[in-house]
């Protein structure tokens, strides 16, 4: 009988990870993960508490993270929410319980994006390649967050550490990205 | 490259935001009763001035949010920006102060 089953793969699988310039500056994927886009009026932020464990953050490109969850701030009524992977359904099922009284949407997109890490001494160095952000720790805290433009492809920026970023791209600009960052860091390796 | 102060996020790199068109162009009332001239205008001409306008703008790679913006055609000089709702600022005043 003829094997029709099919494995899970991620767009990832077989890009160029590793470099020369890796010393300086380290490019790698995140592990699959759940991910929502939360989106609702004014109220919303407390509402996901008794879920999250935490308030939405209100104030602009801001993060908060507890535990196993993590809500980025991406507009005045949206927010990226990260889980853990296989949970989406029970924290979905969760915040619309929570958020029963506020006109809100809840949208599973754990598989639009995938998550890479850039890490390293160069890591602003390199993004600053393809985004005329300023990434200075003034400008770009550590728990900042901003929708924004690398390279050509949109992507969700957050600063996790003074050199560490991570980056959510949709999975099929994934490619481009991975080539983009790899393109820009060359430099280093000379 | 140009900075534009969004509303919502402060200052960002022009490539993040997409021009949307003349702003308080608002609908009228009772269109069943308008002429065609109206509608034609309504629906095709706008100012176009040379000098101070005011804008939509949409923050489409940033917040994904509309606002408006006193921009200068000339200069390409944004004056200022505000939430959509908020009132049309005096373009007068704004000239008398980018004049001093």
């Amino acid at each position: 009988m003829v094997d029709i089953s099919s494995d899970r793969r991620t767009v990832l699988d077989g890009l160029q990870f590793t470099s020369p310039a890796d010393a300086e500056v380290r490019i790698e994927p995140v592990a699959a993960m759940s991910r929502l886009a939360l989106r609702g009026r004014p109220g919303i932020e407390t509402a996901v508490a008794p879920v999250f464990g935490f308030n939405l953050p209100s104030t602009a490109c801001t993060s908060a993270t507890a535990a196993e969850y993590a809500a980025l701030w991406v507009g005045p009524d949206e927010w990226l929410v990260t889980a853990p992977d296989g949970r989406v359904d029970v924290v979905k099922a969760a915040l619309e319980e929570a958020c029963a009284g506020v006109p809100h949407a809840i949208t599973d997109i754990s598989h639009r994006n995938v998550g890479l890490t850039i890490s390293g001494p160069k890591a602003t160095w390199v993004l600053s390649h393809g985004c005329p952000l300023d990434f200075d720790l003034a400008a770009f805290p550590v728990g900042m967050c901003t929708r924004t433009l690398l390279g050509r492809t949109e992507v969700v920026l957050w600063r996790r550490a003074e050199d560490t970023f991570r980056i959510e791209v949709w999975r099929t600009f994934a490619d481009y990205l991975i080539g983009f960052l790899n393109e820009a860091r060359k430099e280093l390796a000379a | 490259m140009l900075i534009i102060n969004c509303p919502y996020c402060g200052a960002r790199p022009e490539v993040e935001f997409r021009h949307a068109g003349e702003a308080h162009v608002a609908r009228p009332a009772g269109t069943e009763s308008l002429t065609d001239e109206e509608v034609v205008d309504r629906l095709y001409f706008r100012s176009n001035p040379k000098g101070m306008t005011v804008e939509r703008w949409r923050h489409v790679h940033g917040c994904g949010r509309f606002f408006n913006a006193v921009r200068d055609t000339v200069s390409d000089f944004f004056v200022t920006t505000y939430k959509t709702g908020e009132p049309k600022p005096d373009l007068e005043a704004l000239k008398a102060g980018a004049a001093k």
